[in-house]
């Protein structure tokens, strides 16, 4: 039977659609449909001017924003040889890896739900929520922050906030471990659920592009961060935690699933080392708050994102609008190799949900 | 394997393949090499399969339209190799013609190149020959033109919605 899932389906995480052929339970192949959220973000930024574009980087993945901003901002930096600010390159750390806490919280949340524990969910947004509100302090938005800018960042980060980013660590670091675990990860029906599920052997990751924990769920020691550090990512102590199949085979979905887990604590660890060091100074570089002007050439920028590689290729001619900006979405590429997934071995239509849940997709940025 | 220099990767691919790579900017802000467009296959297979490159994932392709370039208006195509492995990258590009923009697929060597080939030709129009299903993917199954081509005029309704500009 032919079975169209999506594009309203609310376990496709927005508006994605997948055509599969099924044989009563069994899904024998699929084929997946995107752009219903195509607002084509390539063609905008070549009708704004560079420090514009940062809204739209916004938009694109929406619940790790400062990753967006961030890699955009370091290509345009990269391009104008701006000179960023000590302060900054802290306080973007601090928000990044906060950000990407919030971001794999709501993986986390529901990923729970897409199986069936809806309780967990109620657990993430309770401290999602308190990561949302120290940004809505800082920068006064909760989702789309525009809060890492080219030059540096927008507002400077008071005493105040620091202590509330200290609070929140102490509060948050033993809840991954204890709360999480005994709530969802090592749960019996949740470990049958995902282990030995959607099994990405590492080699066919990396062809069909797979990055972040997606890729590191299969055992690949692969993280931007460490490989090639950006900001002051080589000043800090962190482990990149990767799959090592402990419920099952190496790269199913409960192994993508602990790595997101792992990184978490990591990220608060990060955020501890950022809030000790920070330095006073300015918090962003005076001429680039007001324009940047870079000269023609062009630039291949990529950081660490809650969901991989996020790059970003920019061409400039030398006037202050961006001749050619182009994305590179870590999502679009992830969920690329769900349509091989189903074809390698027959799987059950309740798998594809946990298969798609694992791979933490986020609409926004497949489309752009 | 070791991390390479941008120069010893451009060595390695010469010693295969001499004729290959026309042109080396070393001095911008990112390097880059310009691959003949005829012989962008066999050097893809080169920097995937030779151990000392191992070009194992492909991030992102990328398409360009230069309709005022001085040597005719051309359409360039960006390709950005990383290796998990050896830990280096390069970005390769291949300059096409503006009206007839084509050059061969690399489905076979990157699977990410499926969908990036599917992109690139519904945005910017480029023909990847040899790609197994080469149709739109962002945009709409029927719509017209490629958006990011310099000269492309957005149509004023498509199925009856009006185009509002503000």
């Amino acid at each position: 039977m032919l079975l169209n899932m999506g594009p309203q389906h609310p376990s496709t995480h927005g508006v994605f659609r997948v055509v599969v052929r099924t044989d009563g339970e069994l899904v024998l192949e699929s084929e997946s449909h995107i752009g219903y959220l195509h607002r084509c973000f390539e063609k905008c930024a070549e009708g704004n001017n560079y420090l514009q574009v940062v809204p739209y980087t916004d938009r694109m993945d929406y619940l790790c924003a400062m990753m967006n901003n961030w890699g955009y901002a370091a290509a345009v930096e990269d391009l104008a040889g701006i000179e960023v600010p000590e302060r900054a390159e802290y306080i973007r750390v601090i928000v990044a890896e906060l950000n990407r806490v919030a971001s794999h919280l709501l993986a986390f949340g529901t990923y729970g739900l897409d199986i069936g524990a809806i309780t967990p969910f109620l657990y993430a947004f309770r401290d999602r929520e308190r990561i949302l509100k120290i940004f809505e302090k800082l920068c006064g938005q909760r989702l789309n922050y525009s809060y890492v800018r080219v030059g540096g960042v927008t507002f400077d980060m008071t005493d105040e906030i620091l202590a509330d980013i200290e609070a929140f660590c102490d509060y948050f670091d033993p809840k991954i471990l204890d709360e999480y675990d005994n709530l969802l990860s090592y749960n019996g029906i949740f470990i049958s659920r995902t282990s030995n599920v959607g099994v990405i052997p590492a080699e066919l990751a990396v062809s069909y592009g797979v990055t972040g924990p997606s890729l590191r769920g299969s055992g690949v020691q692969r993280d931007l961060r460490r490989d090639a550090p950006y900001g002051i990512y080589d000043r800090l102590e962190f482990d990149v935690p990767v799959g090592s199949g402990e419920m099952g085979q190496l790269g199913d979905c409960w192994d993508r699933y602990m790595v997101r887990m792992r990184e978490m604590r990591q990220s608060i660890r990060l955020v501890r080392q950022a809030v000790k060091d920070i330095p006073e100074g300015p918090f962003c570089d005076k001429k680039a708050y007001r324009a940047v002007k870079p000269k023609a050439g062009e630039v291949y920028k990529r950081v660490e994102g809650a969901r991989g590689e996020v790059g970003f290729y920019v061409v400039s001619d030398g006037t202050n609008i961006p001749y050619r900006v182009k994305a590179r979405a870590p999502s679009f590429c992830n969920i690329s190799i769900l349509d091989k997934l189903t074809s390698l071995s027959n799987v059950m239509l309740a798998d594809l949900v946990a298969i798609i849940g694992s791979l933490d997709i986020v609409l926004g940025e497949v489309d752009r | 394997m070791a991390r390479l220099e941008i120069g010893q990767i451009i060595a390695v691919i010469k010693e295969k393949l001499p004729e290959a790579v026309v042109e080396e900017i070393l001095d911008g802000v990112d390097p880059f090499v310009v691959v003949k467009a005829e012989q962008w296959g066999e050097t893809a297979q080169l920097c995937r399969d030779d151990s000392r490159l191992g070009f194992d994932l492909l991030s992102c392709i990328s398409g360009v339209d230069y309709p005022e370039r001085e040597e005719g208006p051309e359409i360039e195509v960006i390709y950005h190799l990383d290796s998990t492995v050896n830990h280096h990258g390069i970005t390769i590009k291949v300059k096409l013609p503006r009206s007839d923009p084509r050059v061969a697929s690399v489905e076979e060597i990157w699977r990410t190149a499926d969908w990036h080939e599917r992109e690139t030709y519904d945005l910017v129009g480029v023909i990847f020959e040899g790609h197994h299903n080469l149709v739109r993917i962002l945009c709409a199954e029927d719509w017209v033109g490629h958006p990011l081509r310099k000269d492309y005029e957005p149509p004023d309704s498509f199925h009856g919605i009006k185009n509002v500009i503000y």
